[in-house]
């Protein structure tokens, strides 16, 4: 039975909360900024795998330990530890190691590589003994603190599948926490599905030396003409493309990238079966061959948008004057639903993370952003939203 | 072994060695040390706001390592003190400090005024533009002092090479020490070689020492501190830490062809000072440069004795060859 004035004392809680925290925020941002300066491309995350779990060790928490795929882990125990709540923040970035990952900080904003996806989450789920310990909180349950490594891009989430299959504590909710934005409330997954295609002639038996590039361009324009349905809501993005070298030399191999979701599930193959045909099709019209490579596929899934987590969760935003923008993910959030696991994603701050732009985030919304975790946490904690079904 | 290569081995430090902050605060406490960390700036609005997050973060909110930490400008026309102000430092203008002093403007006109002005027992000066800062440039330099009483002045080195293909490497300070400071402290001062990276600007030192020397305000005061120090407690009383990289900005170099010239001037100020002008030591023929292997590092000693040749005309059979007489 859900306590109705435990609720109520959390939201009161709320802004006290929020104002506390600023107390904390050379501890936040100084973690932010020394994660963030620690190249993390996914499949080369030790270095800021040692600085986390370093970090726990300093926080004098339980059961730290690196797994076999190298997620970090950490528990806060609980007064009464029956169950455990898993807070997972994907350590990994885009960048790789070679570009400059110096942070730079002024009095509103942190700017610098992967500073909004994911060293903030990091810095955050890093900082939350502190927080806890600052602002007396005490939870009954365990808080585990999972640094999840390969998640993005070709890493398709290994590290927190590897954990939520592997992991014998049993987990009753879980929040991802994501640097931008805040706002965000993600209850449910699409079916997702990440693919490359390339095409690729030889040189010595190809008259038409442009073929790789021409071949990809009739493929893309055979997708473009893919009939998807508005509801539910189904969309192929295409998100890269390369090939050749110069102005003047043609192009031996030619590179699409590009990602299929839907609400629906089993869209997502169907998809995937008339872009397999369309490639077929192609690969043996031309002297080229052309390779369909699956890099990532999630299943869609969620929990239903009455379910009492998102409805105290969009209680908590409303608490703090935060906005929520209910979308689902095709992130962590999905390696969580699949185990059957109550999860939900949620942004920590203002800022941006669009590829063309240099990364930044607010400083000052981050407060809101953590005072509407704690909440969130407290409320699992006390079984305000667990779902009496 | 030499006296030189003994103290490269007692008083040469890696950071890694003081990474317990926790017994190093205990240690300090237990002595009664009090610490304050001085950021001289002028400008500096881009990275201030990155050194004083880690520093209050890590060795103030975290482990209660320094307990002062204070920016003293030298008058920057950009946003960093309201900057620093913003991310809780103890912001002072150079020029509010001492008036009766008046003010000059340099960076030796700050560290001297932040004796006046700071409590700490030991004060450790950071320069602004760090761009990777760490608590390592802090704790790599307070952690001798704290632990060995005798010790008095601990000054930074940064290991350089961008690339080295086996595992010896040359290791040394920037383009300046190589190119002047190392050079002159062979021919006068040879002990003084062992200091990797004399003119490095992170430096931890005791009061009762800074109290006792003079401040060149502009380019020469690492160069004559140096000179001063070792000219009252002589070689044992310095050590030096290995703090790994530090990026900044690089100087052009007509600056530091300005450097050189500040420099210059006040190492000759101190020969004066010493009596040793008139009356120079016997100039040394080794000149000293280093070599590191993993984090040891020995002195490469070369001699060099540049010979002279007299003027051609002093030579009988040039004289004879070309009919000169007399």
């Amino acid at each position: 039975m859900i306590d109705p004035k435990a609720r109520d004392t959390i939201l009161r809680s709320l802004p006290n909360f929020r104002e506390k925290l600023r107390d904390l925020r050379e501890i936040v941002l100084a973690n932010a900024v020394m994660i963030g300066e620690i190249p993390a491309p996914t499949f080369k995350e030790d270095a800021r795998t040692r600085f986390l779990l370093d970090r726990f060790t300093e926080s004098g928490l339980q059961n730290i330990s690196c797994d076999e795929k190298g997620n970090s882990t950490a528990i806060i125990p609980g007064t009464r530890g029956k169950e455990n709540i898993l807070i997972s923040s994907h350590i990994d970035t885009e960048f790789s190691a070679a570009i400059d990952h110096t942070m730079n900080i002024t009095p509103d904003s942190i700017r610098g590589s992967g500073i909004a996806d994911n060293s903030l989450g990091v810095a955050v789920m890093a900082s939350l003994p502190s927080i806890l310990e600052k602002l007396d909180i005490k939870l009954q349950h365990d808080l585990v603190l999972l640094g999840a490594v390969k998640g993005l891009g070709k890493g398709n989430l290994e590290g927190l599948r590897f954990f939520v299959n592997n992991t014998p504590l049993k987990l009753k909710s879980a929040i991802c926490l994501e640097g931008v934005h805040l706002g965000r409330l993600s209850y449910s997954c699409l079916g997702m599905m990440r693919a490359e295609i390339i095409c690729s002639i030889n040189e010595d038996h190809n008259p038409d030396q442009s073929a790789a590039i021409v071949a990809l361009n009739k493929i893309i324009s055979r997708i473009m003409e893919i009939r998807l349905p508005q509801e539910p809501k189904t969309s192929i993005i295409l998100g890269g493309i390369s090939g050749g070298k110069a102005f003047g030399k043609p192009a031996t191999k030619a590179r699409l990238r590009f990602e299929v979701r839907s609400e629906k599930t089993g869209m997502v193959g169907e998809i995937l079966n008339t872009i397999q045909t369309i490639t077929e099709e192609i690969d043996s019209e031309e002297l080229i061959d052309v390779q369909l490579n699956v890099v990532s596929r999630n299943k869609a899934g969620g929990i239903p948008f009455v379910h009492p987590l998102v409805q105290n969760t969009r209680a908590i935003m409303k608490g703090l004057n935060i906005k929520p923008r209910l979308a689902p993910s095709v992130g962590d959030l999905s390696a969580i639903i699949s185990k059957g696991i109550p999860a939900l994603t949620l942004g920590l701050t203002t800022g941006s993370k669009k590829e063309d732009d240099f990364e930044y985030i607010n400083i000052d919304p981050i407060f809101s952003g953590i005072a509407q975790l704690l909440g969130v946490i407290l409320s699992i904690d006390q079984g305000v939203c667990d779902d009496e079904d | 072994m030499t006296k030189i290569e003994k103290w490269l081995d007692d008083n040469t430090f890696h950071h890694g060695e003081f990474w317990d902050i926790l017994a190093l605060v205990k240690e300090k406490e237990k002595k009664g040390l009090k610490i304050s960390l001085c950021i001289p700036t002028l400008n500096e609005e881009k990275t201030i706001g990155k050194e004083l997050v880690i520093f209050k973060s890590e060795l103030m909110d975290r482990y209660p390592l320094i307990d002062e930490l204070a920016v003293i400008d030298s008058g920057s026309s950009d946003q960093t003190r309201e900057v620093a102000a913003a991310f809780g430092a103890d912001v002072y203008l150079s020029a509010d400090i001492l008036p009766s002093q008046g003010f000059k403007r340099g960076k030796g006109e700050n560290l001297w005024k932040a004796i006046y002005q700071l409590k700490g027992d030991i004060i450790c000066y950071v320069d602004a533009d760090i761009k990777n800062i760490h608590p390592r440039f802090c704790t790599g330099l307070v952690a001798p002092l704290i632990y060995r009483d005798e010790m008095q002045y601990v000054k930074a080195f940064y290991d350089r090479p961008l690339a080295f293909s086996q595992g010896i490497r040359p290791s040394g300070g920037g383009r300046v020490t190589e190119i002047l400071v190392r050079p002159l402290f062979s021919l006068f001062f040879p002990e003084l070689t062992a200091i990797i990276q004399p003119l490095s600007g992170e430096y931890a030192v005791r009061r009762e020492v800074l109290e006792k020397i003079a401040f060149p305000i502009g380019y020469g005061v690492e160069t004559s501190h140096i000179l001063d120090v070792y000219k009252e407690y002589g070689l044992d009383a310095f050590g030096q830490c290995d703090l790994d990289q530090r990026v900044h900005r690089n100087q052009i170099t007509l600056d530091l062809g300005k450097m050189s010239f500040g420099i210059l001037q006040s190492f000759l100020n101190r020969l004066e000072n010493f009596g040793m002008v008139d009356r120079l030591p016997e100039m040394s023929n080794f000149y000293r440069q280093f070599q590191a292997q993993e984090n040891r590092y020995e002195q490469v000693v070369r001699e060099i004795v540049e010979e002279e040749r007299p003027p051609m005309i002093q030579i009988p059979e040039y004289r004879e060859k070309f009919g000169i007489k007399s």
